[in-house]
């Protein structure tokens, strides 16, 4: 009877799941997903400890004590740590996974009910869970800046990596066939820890979004595994979901940067780039705040591109001044996003959304490119990659083929920037040496907060 | 059970990609509390209590699932709530150009 119930509101759980995502496709329906989802895991979790095996529930509350208190202050970082949250969520994620697999098998072993299917889902689920903890442990901090944000490479790296993933394979396929190899068992959670390290360790900040996006999925598939272990089907919808979900963000962030699954594996970002950095000296076109304010004023139509250094430089109040202002004046302004634009998948659009800027003037870059060419001003803030217009002619160019937010095909360009050094990936934008181009030196804040000034000063003379 | 699971898959895949992109970070906070209804399968081994080791693992798995879901729901909430449609005071009236 309880059984039933049970399985009756694991149902309900894996229903409103879906309903739960399928309400995502537009912000005005977000929120009603939102509580579907909420519903869906009290519904779950209620239908859980009716179970009657259930013979005591001292630790099941501490740890939900222990798991609020860390919880309410994790929801509560800026929204420019988003990513380094996501990350040890993911980090939080593997490690129930790997702990509920060793705890199985310990019961398992001990009782002498391992078999051969057990012990391969046991195996993919530790080494999923175990290798998704430590390396999203190490994406966290290269994310945080506690850990170097450059790729970390060595000769041979790759082999030791796929030899070490290899022997936790194989070592869990010995232990398929003879389950009493206990001393295995250690030896497969080390190899896996260890993997985790070493698949992070190479990735540059550039590739954290399809990183993140990566891991989201393993996370979801070692839930997958937990579920085939316990054969709870609750937690193989909501695992495969997850799992669904993080492969194609992956995807998504893998085409907009024109990089293969394997080449961001195991190719390291950082060392095509220095062979790039020519020390040639070419005029550019600068001005002041006052002049760029002037340009904005006198367009009828502009564009602005953020980047991840808007964000690091905390301006986007200010960019939202600037949007407020030329709205104002009848200007129709719009925002160009770059799916890889910010440290995670639409994190740009959540920094924007948190600066009130309104999110239907927030359009992608595939809807804005043809709008381009018909622009009177692109401004850029923080961003250079992304529209850097090498991508799409310069063959020998790293970020070759990339998809990139046409700039240069708008009448005029305003580029912020603090310096010409090149950005974080070395690479020489063309964009800045562009005719039309009127480069604004100076921290993005303070740049942006007198262009707003401006623009406020002299409302009345146009 | 791979019924289950190559079905939920394939749903997934199917409602993902109509998520639309301006979500796509809460998408993911959100999909991370929903995979920590491994909650489910912690709770059990802990409240079993069959040896002490398996019921601190199991505890350690509540906390970290817990974790996840309280922080994926409330961070969630806070950046939806952030999102709003051009309000009424922009006042601006979208012509051809």
């Amino acid at each position: 009877m309880i059984e039933n119930l049970t399985q009756a509101t694991y149902l309900v759980a894996a229903s409103l799941f879906i309903l739960c995502l399928r309400w995502l496709n537009h912000p005005r329906t977000a929120r009603r997903g939102l509580v579907a989802g909420v519903a869906g895991m009290t519904a779950a979790i209620v239908g859980t400890l009716l179970n009657p095996e259930i013979v005591n529930f001292t630790w099941i509350v501490v740890a939900v004590v222990v798991g609020t208190a860390i919880g309410i202050p994790l929801a509560r970082v800026p929204l420019t740590a988003v990513p380094q949250r996501t990350a040890l969520s993911h980090a939080f994620g593997g490690i129930a996974a790997g702990l509920v697999g060793t705890a199985k098998y310990i019961l398992w072993l001990q009782e002498g009910q391992l078999t051969a299917f057990r012990m391969a889902a046991i195996g993919v689920e530790i080494i999923l869970g175990y290798l998704t903890f430590t390396g999203s442990l190490m994406a966290a901090g290269k994310l945080q800046e506690i850990l170097p944000t450059r790729p970390i490479t060595y000769r041979g790296q790759n082999f030791v990596n796929l030899s070490l993933l290899a022997i936790a394979i194989g070592a869990t396929g010995y232990l398929v066939v003879h389950p009493g190899a206990w001393y295995l068992f250690p030896v497969v959670i080390i190899l896996s820890l260890i993997f985790g390290v070493l698949l992070v360790m190479p990735i540059g900040g550039a590739d954290m979004p399809t990183v993140i996006s990566l891991l989201n999925s393993y996370a979801g598939l070692s839930a997958v595994a937990m579920g085939f272990v316990l054969e709870n089907k609750v937690l193989i919808t909501a695992g495969a979901l997850d799992g669904a979900s993080g492969f194609v963000l992956s995807v998504i962030m893998c085409k907009a940067m024109n990089r293969s699954f394997t080449n961001v594996l195991f190719g390291a970002f950082g060392q095509v780039q220095a062979a790039q950095a020519t020390a040639e000296v070419r005029a550019v076109r600068s001005g002041s705040p006052t002049d760029a304010a002037d340009l904005l004023a006198n367009a009828s139509s502009v564009v602005i591109v953020p980047g991840y250094g808007m964000a690091v430089a905390q301006a986007q109040h200010r960019v939202r001044e600037i949007y407020d202002l030329l709205t104002k004046r009848g200007i129709s302004v719009k925002f160009a996003i770059h799916p890889v634009a910010g440290r995670m998948p639409g994190h740009m659009n959540v920094l924007l959304a948190e600066s009130e800027v309104p999110y239907d003037a927030l359009v992608e870059m595939d809807d804005i490119n043809p709008e381009l060419p018909q622009t009177d001003v692109v401004l850029v803030v923080g961003a250079n990659d992304v529209v850097n217009p090498a991508a799409r002619h310069d063959t020998s160019s790293p970020i070759y083929g990339m998809p990139i937010i046409d700039a240069d095909r708008a009448r005029f360009v305003i580029a912020n920037k603090r310096s010409m050094n090149p950005g974080f990936a070395g690479i020489e934008n063309e964009l800045y040496y562009g005719e039309n181009t009127l480069m604004v030196f100076g921290d993005a804040k303070g740049v942006l907060g007198e262009i707003a000034k401006a623009l406020a000063g002299d409302g009345s003379s146009h | 059970m791979a019924f289950v699971f190559v079905l939920s898959a394939f749903v997934g895949f199917q409602v993902i990609q109509n998520v639309s992109r301006l979500l796509h970070t809460p998408l993911m906070s959100l999909t991370n509390a929903i995979s920590a209804i491994a909650v489910v399968g912690s709770i059990i081994i802990t409240g079993e209590q069959r040896t002490t080791l398996t019921t601190v693992l199991g505890a350690v798995a509540v906390a970290a699932s817990v974790t996840n879901i309280v922080s994926g729901f409330l961070i969630t909430d806070r950046m939806l709530r952030m999102f709003r449609e051009r309000g009424p005071a922009a006042g601006k009236v979208g012509g051809p150009r």
